[in-house]
């Protein structure tokens, strides 16, 4: 009897200490969810507060660009592991496609592409940086959708390269068009949009294939390489990339087939609409200057030999007050397309046959003249 | 004050001393772990559920999945459900998981007995095959086969032709059999001369046994299994099946059955890895034999084979089993690698189908229930087996 009596009280003690430890325990998760709450709330408000101040901001002068100039850099949120795009290189430059568009806008504000403060971004940081002010425009192959234009609170500027899902064959199939692949075997990526627009494109096109699924990307291009499938899909941007690390590049092209819409171009923080003017306009020039055939090395001599198009009079300040109408130097066109280059250079130094290889000729990113879509509005 | 601090001190260290207080503590004390990390856990789960406004009904197993499946037992389009597309890969795992365990049965007992062997080529080789696969890792071994050696086979430009048969890394093809208007008829003749063949088999084995007048039944047996089938083939009118060779067709194979790289890499690397580990089940399964059984065995007249076949193996099983359903579960566990070497396994599909879909917590608890229901399956099976081979005491 006697040692009966004595487990119940012990059990019950020891329920009770318990039971306060636990209590006490779950006590100080309640506020650190608080604390969280209380950070998103305060994120809300910056969004809140910056739509409030769009009207305020309706002045000639950009507040961003004037923040931008006392700092005496502009600070770009790029890819640094995208070859032709954003990438690092050995010397610890960040070289591509998209960081020479920041350059261009470090030049037009300071005429010194040195002036151009690049912080890189993975995919999930881009977006919070621009919110937070941590950069001031962001160049880091992002495409436009309308979730991202309407909720992040950003805006898009020119689209600067018209991205989208191609198709990678060897040279020697004889494959011109999806319509040529019929009965192809497709190696593809696992749980990408990829594979609903590969099978969308090829349904659409009343073609059959058979899709292999890899986990990751490395895998994909070795069965492809291999000879495993016919084809290989992903983006562009990266099949080209994906190109290069096969074992012999120069076997394997890329058909000019688009089979999905990725519009890549700087983005920045809605509420500053003058400094959204000057980053889109930027971008502009450089298009308008491919254009009219300007390049880095014949800006000067344009401008010397004083040319007869009212265009170009216009866009290299000779005539008209077009920089000073974006707070910019007058000849800040003039300046860009020297240090920089025109479109057709940016594109022929990071994407053309000595870079990653992205053929322009009769794909989207043709000049309009040649049928792309690479068109600016008139500057006038 | 001071004193009653002084006393529940007391009582506390008396407390603290008393085995009984100790052990209830214990258990209250795992209890309110368990309690305190499955909600803390759960209700992560509800947050991130709700901040991101999701829900957790399975309505959207009927919308349509929007991506093939290559394969040929079931073929799915871009049209159906994601739920058809679930049971695609259901299928596909079945089809592995089936194969392997047979396969790796069959090769794990015969390298069990090598290892045994006197034949020392024979020996070397399954010890050497043991140690290696049982010792690296089965993704490594997957990644091996399929990306180093099947797909190192010439492609589909110069494909291996032997006869009918075709080899490529595109895979193996061979001639399909094609059932004809007779076909009906000639299965049920098969079908009766087996039949036949086990009852002309058991009456001599009986007279056997009671003469010991040698009445080869097998030899009897044969004659109605291999001849009324021969005879139905060149009787009835025209071929029960005709085969429907494989054929280049433009960019891939036409016509016959193909056994996909991916199929054969998982399935090889699965029957190769499970059969090392049965294998050393095996060995251990004989030697658990004692001695004087088998000295008795063949004493008694019985050959080296005999020996083993009835004698030894049906003792040394009750020792295989229970270890043996281990490695059946892990084989079908492990069949969710596949997506490694590009097979579309349910693993494969569901991971498809959650980042298509976003419904990420109830696919994989789809998944999880379903592998959970597999190897339930497979235990229960065991068990079985393993009841019936028990010794019956009285």
């Amino acid at each position: 009897m006697h040692p009966r009596r004595s487990v119940l009280p012990a059990t019950g003690l020891a329920l009770g200490l318990l039971l306060a430890i636990a209590l006490s325990a779950c006590q100080p998760a309640e506020p650190e969810i608080r604390e969280v709450r209380v950070v998103e709330t305060q994120e809300v408000q910056v969004v809140q507060t910056q739509q409030v101040q769009v009207p305020v901001e309706l002045q000639m002068e950009s507040a961003r660009l004037q923040a931008v100039k006392d700092s005496g850099a502009v600070r770009c949120g790029v890819n640094s592991s995208v070859p032709g795009f954003g990438f690092l290189n050995e010397q610890g430059e960040f070289v591509g496609f998209d960081s020479d568009f920041c350059r261009a806008l470090a030049v037009a504000i300071f005429n010194d592409a040195n002036a151009a403060e690049f912080r890189p971004l993975t995919a999930a940081e881009r977006f919070t940086a621009l919110q937070t002010n941590e950069i001031d425009v962001l160049i880091r192959n992002t495409t436009w959708t309308l979730s991202r234009d309407v909720e992040l609170g950003t805006d898009f500027g020119p689209t600067t390269f018209y991205d989208g899902q191609g198709m990678m064959v060897r040279a020697d199939s004889g494959f011109s068009t999806l319509e040529d692949m019929d009965g192809a075997t497709v190696c593809v990526l696992a749980g990408t949009t990829t594979e609903l627009n590969l099978a969308d494109a090829f349904s659409s096109r009343g073609v059959t294939y058979e899709p292999l699924v890899f986990a990751t990307g490395d895998e994909t291009r070795v069965a492809y390489d291999e000879g495993r499938c016919d084809g290989l899909t992903s983006d562009k941007s990266q099949l080209a990339g994906l190109r290069t690390a096969t074992t012999n590049p120069a076997d394997h092209i890329i058909l000019p087939v688009t089979m999905s819409k990725e519009p890549l171009g700087p983005v920045w923080a809605q509420g500053d609409q003058q400094w959204g003017d000057v980053v889109r306009w930027v971008v502009n020039a450089i298009i308008i200057a491919e254009e009219k055939g300007i390049t880095s090395s014949s800006v000067d001599d344009i401008v010397a030999s004083d040319p007869q198009d009212p265009e170009i009079r216009r866009l290299l300040g000779v005539e008209g007050e077009f920089g000073a109408l974006l707070g910019l130097a007058p000849d800040f066109v003039v300046n860009v397309i020297r240090e920089v280059g025109n479109y057709g250079e940016i594109y022929e130094r990071h994407l053309g046959p000595a870079g990653t290889d992205i053929p322009r000729e009769g794909s989207l990113n043709a000049l309009w003249t040649q049928g792309g879509l690479i068109y600016a509005p008139p500057w006038r | 004050m001071l004193r009653s601090l002084q006393g529940s001190l007391q009582s506390f260290s008396r407390f603290s001393r008393d085995i009984r207080f100790l052990q209830a503590l214990a258990q209250v004390a795992f209890v309110v772990l368990v309690v305190v990390v499955g909600r803390w856990l759960l209700g992560n789960l509800f947050d991130a559920l709700d901040t991101r406004g999701l829900d957790l009904s399975f309505g959207f197993l009927n919308r349509t999945a929007g991506f093939p499946v290559a394969d040929e037992a079931l073929q799915l389009d871009r049209s159906d459900s994601f739920l058809d597309a679930y049971f695609v890969g259901l299928a596909n795992t079945l089809q592995v998981v089936v194969l392997g365990l047979i396969l790796s049965t069959a090769l794990g007992i015969f390298t069990g007995i090598s290892l045994l062997s006197s034949n020392w080529l024979l020996r070397s080789i399954s010890q050497a095959y043991v140690e290696i696969i049982r010792n690296t890792p089965l993704l490594v071994q997957l990644f091996f086969l399929y990306f180093g050696v099947l797909l190192k086979l010439p492609s589909l430009a110069d494909r291996i032709t032997l006869g009918p048969i075709i080899l490529s890394n595109r895979g193996l093809f061979f001639p399909q059999a094609l059932p004809q208007a007779s076909s009906r008829l000639w299965i049920l003749l098969v079908g009766v001369s087996v039949v036949l063949a086990i009852a002309i088999y058991r009456t001599r084995m009986d007279r056997r046994v009671r003469s010991g007048a040698e009445t080869r039944p097998g030899l009897w047996a044969a004659v109605p299994l291999i001849g009324l089938p021969l005879l139905g083939w060149l009787v009835l009118p025209g071929q029960p099946f005709t085969a429907e060779l494989p054929q280049l067709e433009g960019l891939r194979i036409a016509g016959g059955s193909r056994l996909s790289p991916e199929f054969a890499a998982i399935l090889l690397g699965l029957v190769i890895y499970t059969a090392a580990f049965i294998a050393e089940i095996v060995r251990s399964g004989i030697l658990s034999v004692p001695h004087g059984l088998r000295e008795a065995s063949l004493a008694g007249g019985l050959s080296r084979t005999q020996t083993l076949r009835l004698v030894v193996l049906p003792v040394a099983l009750r020792v295989i089993v229970p270890p043996t359903t281990n490695q059946y579960l892990n084989l079908a566990k492990n069949s969710s690698l596949a997506i490694g070497v590009g097979y579309p396994d349910l693993y494969s599909i569901s991971q498809t189908i959650f980042n298509q879909s976003g419904q990420a917590v109830q696919v994989i608890a789809m998944m999880m229930g379903t592998y959970l229901a597999l190897s339930l399956i497979i235990s229960a099976g065991m068990n079985f087996i393993n009841a019936r081979l028990k010794i019956r005491e009285r």
